[in-house]
C-alpha cells in the first residue's frame, strides 16, 4: 500500500517497514533535483516532523515524515545522483523507515484522495 | 488582495506549458524546459525572456540631467545621448530605494528601468523630489512592454529574426528604431542582466508580441525568471530584494563602483560619506561553500569560532561552474578574499571560503 502527505512525501508500506520518498507530482513540480539532504541511519523520525530537504536549482524543500520511526536505511544512491529522483521517484525512495505506530498511517490520504489533492493544488 | 497583473504575452506562456509564479505583482514564467536548459542556452546560445514586467518612467523638462544626478547615484553629468548608466536610487539615510538604468536621450530628456515591485513606491519617491527642478515625470510602465535576448548568438538572432541591425550598438547603449511602426518608437539597447552579449527591446505590446512569436518560430528558447536569477547570480549582478533593500547601503552590496560620492550632492550621499569615514560594517562578498548542502537566501554565515556574521543573500549550486555558491552580506572583518567561514544550512554546519563575488566572468561586447 502506498500512502501520502499533503506535503507529497509517500510511504510505502511492506510489513513493518515504511520506504519514503517524494511523489511524482512533486519530483516533476521541483524539477532537476540538485542534492538529497538525508538523516543518518538509527536517526528517529516523528511523523509529520522534517527529517531532511530535498533542493532543486530554484529552491530547498524540508521533506517531512509520514510515519514516526528509526531510520534503517537512506538511499545512498541519491548522494552521487540525487537526479534519479526525477527519472523515477517511486522506485527512488530517499529513507526506510521501521514503524514505531503502524496506526499512524490511517490519516495519511491514499492514491485517490492523493490525486484529488494534486488536482486542487493545480486550480 | 490586489489582483495579479498579466503581460502582453501571458497567454503565450501558458501555451508553451509554463510554469507561472508570482513575481513582482505579475503572474509570470519561472520555467518552460526547465532551468538548467534555459540557463545553458543562453550561455552557449541564445534566450528570449519576457522583462515586461520591468517598470519604465521617463524625465523630461529643461533640468532634467541635474534632477536624475539628483536621485541617482552614478554621473551621468555630460554623457553623450544614448548613453546607459547602472546605478541606484538612495533614501537619505543612503539604503536602496531601487537599482536601475538610465538611458539618455539628451540634456532634457531620460528614460528610466525600474524593477516591477517598486514601481509605484519608485514612482512616488521621485515625484516627492522634484521642488525646485524644472521637470515632469511620466510613469510609461503601462506604454512598454519589453523582451531580453540574451546569448552569444543574440546580435545574430537580432539581425536574422528581427530585422534589427544592432552591430555597431557598443555595450550600454541604445537607440530607437524605426523598423518597426507604431507608437512609442522601439528601444533597442544592449543590456541585460545574465553576464552574456545581448539586447533589451522595449516596444509596444504588439510590436513585442510580434518579436516574440518571430522568435519563438525561429527556435530561440524562451527563459523563464528561473534561470534569469541564476544567470545574473553568477555574473555577481544584484537582485532588488536579495542583495539590496532598504536596509542596505551600496557601499555594503559592494556597489561602489556605481556610486560616485565625489559628484554634487545627491540624495542619500551625505549618508554614505559618514558612513564611509566611519567604516562600512558590512560587505556583500562570494561564497564558495564545500561539500553538496546548497546555501541558501537568508542562511546563516558563521565565523569559525560559531558566531554569526552575516547573512546568505543569493545562493545556488552554480548550474555552469558546477559549485555550490552564494553571495552573503557579511562583517566587514570577515570580508577579504580567502576568509574561511560557515554556513548554516539546516542541521548542519558547512565550511565556506570568501570567493570573488563575480563567480562567472561575462562575455560582454565591448
Amino acid at each position: 500500500m502506498i500512502y501520502y502527505l499533503p506535503t507529497h512525501e509517500y510511504a510505502r508500506v511492506e510489513g513493518n517497514i515504511a520506504y519514503v520518498g517524494i511523489s511524482e507530482y512533486a519530483a516533476r513540480q521541483l524539477g532537476n533535483v540538485v542534492y538529497v539532504d538525508m538523516p543518518e541511519v538509527g536517526d528517529d523520525v516523528e511523523a509529520g516532523e522534517d527529517f531532511g530537504a530535498i533542493e532543486s536549482v530554484k529552491a530547498a524543500s524540508d521533506l517531512f515524515a509520514p510515519v514516526s520511526g528509526a531510520v534503517v536505511e537512506v538511499n545512498e544512491h541519491l548522494i552521487d545522483n540525487p537526479r534519479l529522483v526525477n527519472e523515477n521517484p517511486m522506485e527512488n525512495w530517499i529513507v526506510k523507515i521501521e514503524m514505531s505506530d503502524p496506526a499512524e498511517l490511517e490519516s495519511l490520504m491514499d492514491e485517490a484522495a492523493y490525486k484529488a489533492h494534486c488536482e486542487s493544488e493545480n486550480h | 488582495m490586489k489582483e495579479m497583473k498579466k503581460t502582453c504575452l501571458h497567454d503565450r506562456h501558458v501555451a508553451l506549458g509554463a510554469m507561472m509564479s508570482p513575481f513582482g505583482g505579475f503572474d509570470m514564467p519561472i520555467q518552460y524546459a526547465g532551468i538548467v536548459e534555459e540557463h545553458n542556452a543562453v550561455r552557449r546560445r541564445c534566450g528570449v525572456f519576457d522583462v515586461s514586467h520591468m517598470g519604465e518612467v521617463r524625465i523630461t523638462g529643461r533640468d532634467a540631467e541635474k534632477f536624475v544626478n539628483h536621485i541617482f547615484t552614478n554621473d551621468i553629468a555630460g554623457a553623450p545621448q544614448g548613453k546607459i548608466f547602472y546605478g541606484m536610487m538612495l533614501n537619505a539615510h543612503g539604503g536602496v530605494v531601487d537599482d536601475l538604468l538610465v538611458y539618455k536621450y539628451s540634456d532634457t530628456e531620460y528614460f528610466l528601468v525600474i524593477n516591477a515591485s517598486n514601481i509605484d513606491k519608485d514612482v512616488a519617491w521621485i515625484k516627492s523630489n522634484t521642488d525646485g527642478f524644472d521637470v515632469e515625470v511620466e510613469d510609461e510602465s503601462d506604454v512598454y512592454s519589453e523582451l531580453a535576448v540574451q546569448g552569444p548568438e543574440a546580435e545574430r538572432i537580432m539581425r536574422e529574426v528581427l530585422g534589427l541591425e544592432v552591430g555597431h550598438l557598443g555595450f550600454y547603449t541604445f537607440e530607437e528604431f524605426a523598423k518597426y511602426d507604431g507608437d512609442p518608437a522601439v528601444i533597442v539597447s544592449r543590456t541585460g542582466y545574465t553576464g552574456e552579449d545581448g539586447f533589451e527591446i522595449y516596444a509596444s505590446d504588439d510590436v513585442i508580441e510580434s518579436c516574440w512569436d518571430a522568435l519563438i518560430d525561429a527556435g530561440v528558447q524562451p527563459c523563464g525568471l528561473g534561470c534569469r536569477d541564476t544567470l545574473r547570480f553568477e555574473a555577481g549582478l544584484p537582485l532588488y530584494g536579495d542583495e539590496l533593500s532598504e536596509d542596505v547601503t551600496p557601499l555594503e552590496a559592494s556597489l561602489s563602483m556605481f556610486v560616485k560620492l565625489d559628484k554634487d550632492g545627491f540624495i542619500g550621499r551625505d549618508a554614505l560619506m559618514a558612513l564611509k569615514s566611519a567604516g562600512v560594517p558590512r560587505k556583500t562578498v562570494g561564497l564558495e561553500v564545500e561539500g553538496q548542502a546548497i546555501p541558501r537566501h537568508g542562511y546563516e554565515v558563521l565565523d569559525e569560532a560559531g558566531n554569526k556574521v552575516g547573512t546568505v543573500t543569493t545562493g545556488y549550486h552554480s548550474i555552469t561552474l558546477g559549485r555550490n555558491l552564494a553571495m552573503a552580506l557579511v562583517d566587514s572583518s570577515c570580508a577579504a578574499l580567502g576568509t574561511r567561514l560557515n554556513v548554516r544550512v539546516r542541521r548542519k554546519i558547512f565550511p565556506a571560503t570568501v570567493v570573488k563575488k563575480r563567480f562567472y566572468t561575462p562575455n560582454y561586447k565591448k
